[in-house]
């Protein structure tokens, strides 16, 4: 990674700091900069609210010429976030193809806090569990809140 | 390769390959000429392609193209609609990729609402005015890397998103690079749409990257145009152009030759696959693919789970499963609700309930469906599988006739017929292989029956071939008349079982047992 790169991290670091999203902390470690620990509390009034989620963000060599990339350690029952061990997203911001240089990390934070209040089913990872948010909400919430029981206590 | 002669096909299609009839353009080419470039004035000319007949009813019309015509012709229309607009070549270019080489809409359009589509194109304002230029500006910190030095060198297009060249420059070369794009790199501003194009890229980027853009930019020409497609061979350099649609996919399958000698799909870029067309493919293969694991479904330790159908294998003695796939608990003698169950944990006594029926049911259904897919599956696999060992036994046979050259004083020209025995086998395993998915999906008609018979014959004319290979070396030259006797044999079942399914499905004599669209 370039020292370029590197300058901007930490310089995003200090932006994420004065401006951390609601319910988020930073577990920041400048030996290892390019993996950023994220503690997330889940958004009040949201199927999330009251588990307590771990994601890590992992920047590429090539930053900020490609997108960071998220992934839950936390299991979650969430139509945008993989099913799997890896819990990676891939939408919007995250998207090669949609991302640009200059955005920012704390968009990110943004977007994934965003999603947890509002889940995009046109744009899942988890199809099935997209369908059932659109069509049993009901059933998607109960489904949300037992994983959240479960998972994310 | 002689018996693929029969299968090229030098005429042109209806559309010559810039959509205008009446083009004359010359072609400086430094490559060998593709197979039907003799071909191309009449090619041009004609507009008459349905009264031309083709000699087999499985043949398609197509041509190949090399890069260098591909670019002539691209560079050509651009000059023709450059005039029209009176907008500069790299500017025309731009419009034309946006709206993907189609040059008639790009004209109308722009007539029409001239701001609108340079706008939507991402050239803004008058393209033409002030050439793209570096600056140094004062007091200016880059977005991207967040240096502030004064005296670097900084780079913004007409929207004025200004970063340093530096940045501007690894941008470029990753877009380029690593993710292959050319024709709609986006401006690096955060949701700036603004295509960069060609002059402020050469202002950029080096002599290597450059290569590679305008490579990437005929690639997407290719692309673009739906009666153009580049051959999927590894490293190959060519692209072929076919005037079949994707709607004629239900009544053709349109194989086409490249000058590689690799024969693939010009519907889905898949290996030649005739008989079978392109939706029956995916399906086949989307199934082959689930059921990988297809040893283990007939093996007595598996079973379906009775409520998603994935496999699951018993391990242990508890009879209470769970499915990895959904979750589903259930019993693994009686295929009952595991619920149901109470707490008869280790035996079942519930094997008469109602749900376990119904599972029992279906679990034999699945079975007897399985059973008849691994009918066809296998007789699929053995003939790649046999492909595969037909061309190592070949290879070694090869071999053996090299140094038998030497010994005996035969000459390089009398070893050949090997060589098309071999290219005959592989051609027709190729085609039997693909008869069995057909066969899969094919519900019983009158049509069938030629089918199987057909079917029968060419799988015996192949397997006697095949075992010519087997033979004593020693033995091979003695057999050549024979050998030369059964490849024709086997070159001519093939032609007779596509020629058979190829007008059956052109006329829509087949009935499937699945809807393929
Ligand atoms: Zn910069
Ligand atoms: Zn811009
Ligand atoms: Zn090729
Ligand atoms: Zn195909
Ligand atoms: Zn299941
Ligand atoms: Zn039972």
């Amino acid at each position: 990674m370039s020292t370029g790169a590197k300058k901007r991290i930490m310089k995003e670091y200090g932006e994420c700091m004065a401006d951390t999203p609601p319910g988020m902390k930073i577990n920041f470690d400048e030996q290892n900069m390019t993996e950023w620990e994220v503690l997330m509390d889940g958004p009040d009034g949201s199927s999330y609210a009251g588990g307590h989620f771990k994601l890590k963000i992992t920047f590429p060599n090539e930053y900020p010429f490609k997108p960071p990339v998220v992934s839950f350690k936390t299991k979650i029952y969430h139509p945008n976030v993989s099913n799997d061990d890896k819990g990676s997203m891939c939408l919007g911001l995250l998207r090669p193809d949609e991302w640009k240089p200059p955005n920012k990390v704390v968009a990110v934070l943004r977007l994934i806090h965003n999603l947890l209040v509002e889940p995009n089913p046109d744009d899942s990872i988890e199809p099935s569990i997209a369908n059932e948010y659109k069509e049993n909400r009901k059933e998607f919430d109960k489904n949300a809140k037992d994983w959240v029981k479960r998972y994310a206590k | 390769m002689d018996s693929d002669d029969d299968f090229n096909s030098s005429q042109m299609s209806d559309e010559d390959i810039m959509g205008d009839q009446d083009s004359d353009v010359s072609v400086e080419d430094g490559l060998p000429p593709a197979q039907s470039m003799d071909q191309d004035d009449v090619g041009f000319e004609s507009q008459d392609k349905d009264i031309m007949p083709s000699k087999h009813a499985f043949d398609v019309d197509f041509t190949v193209y090399s890069p260098q015509q591909i670019q002539a012709y691209q560079d050509k229309q651009i000059e023709d609609v450059s005039s029209i607009l009176g907008q500069p070549p790299e500017a025309t270019a731009i419009l034309l990729r946006h709206l993907r080489w189609n040059k008639e809409r790009l004209i109308d359009q722009y007539m029409e609402k001239t701001e609108d589509i340079l706008e939507s194109a991402g050239l803004g304002e008058t393209a033409q005015t002030h050439p793209p230029r570096l600056e140094k500006v004062a007091g200016f910190v880059c977005d991207i890397c967040c240096e502030d030095d004064a005296n670097q060198d900084t780079f913004a297009m007409k929207c004025e998103h200004r970063f340093c060249v530096d940045c501007y420059k690894q941008y470029l070369s990753t877009k380029i690079k690593d993710e292959g794009e050319a024709a709609r790199i986006r401006c690096p501003g955060d949701g700036c749409n603004r295509v960069v194009d060609s002059k402020s890229l050469d202002l950029l980027v080096g002599e290597d990257i450059k290569d590679r853009y305008q490579v990437l930019l005929t690639r997407t020409y290719v692309d673009d145009k739906e009666n153009l497609r580049w051959c999927p061979a590894p490293n190959c350099i060519y692209a072929l152009q076919c005037g079949v649609k994707d709607k004629d996919l239900l009544q053709i399958v349109p194989t086409v030759h490249c000058e590689c000698g690799h024969d693939f799909c010009f519907g889905c870029s898949l290996n030649d696959h005739q008989p079978a067309p392109c939706a029956l493919v995916k399906k086949w293969l989307k199934k082959c693919e689930d059921d990988s694991e297809t040893a283990n479904w007939i093996s007595a330790n598996t079973k379906e789970c009775p409520k998603c159908n994935s496999t699951i294998e018993k391990n242990g003695g508890c009879n209470h499963m769970t499915c990895r796939k959904c979750r589903n608990e259930f019993c693994w003698m009686c295929m009952g609700v595991w619920s149901e169950h109470g707490t008869s944990w280790y035996n079942c006594n519930r094997f008469e309930e109602k749900s376990g029926t119904e599972a029992r049911d279906a679990q034999a259904k699945s079975r007897q469906s399985l059973e008849r897919y691994l009918h066809y599956y296998n007789r699929y696999a053995n003939h790649e599988q046999s492909a595969k060992l037909d061309k190592d036994i070949y290879l070694k046979t090869e071999k053996k006739m090299t140094a038998l050259q030497t010994t005996t004083g035969m000459s390089w020209i009398e070893v050949q017929f090997l060589d098309a025995a071999s290219q005959a086998l592989q051609q027709c395993r190729q085609t039997l292989k693909w008869t069995y998915a057909f066969a899969y999906y094919l519900a019983r008609n009158n049509a069938t029956e030629i089918f199987e018979d057909n079917q029968k014959d060419l799988e015996m004319a192949v397997e006697n071939l095949s075992e010519m290979f087997e033979k004593p070396i020693d033995q091979l030259q003695g057999l050549k008349v024979e050998m030369l006797d059964k490849t024709a044999y086997c070159t001519k079942r093939r032609i007779i079982l596509l020629d058979d399914t190829a007008e059956n499905l052109k006329s829509g004599n087949w009935e499937f047992n699945v809807s393929l669209s």
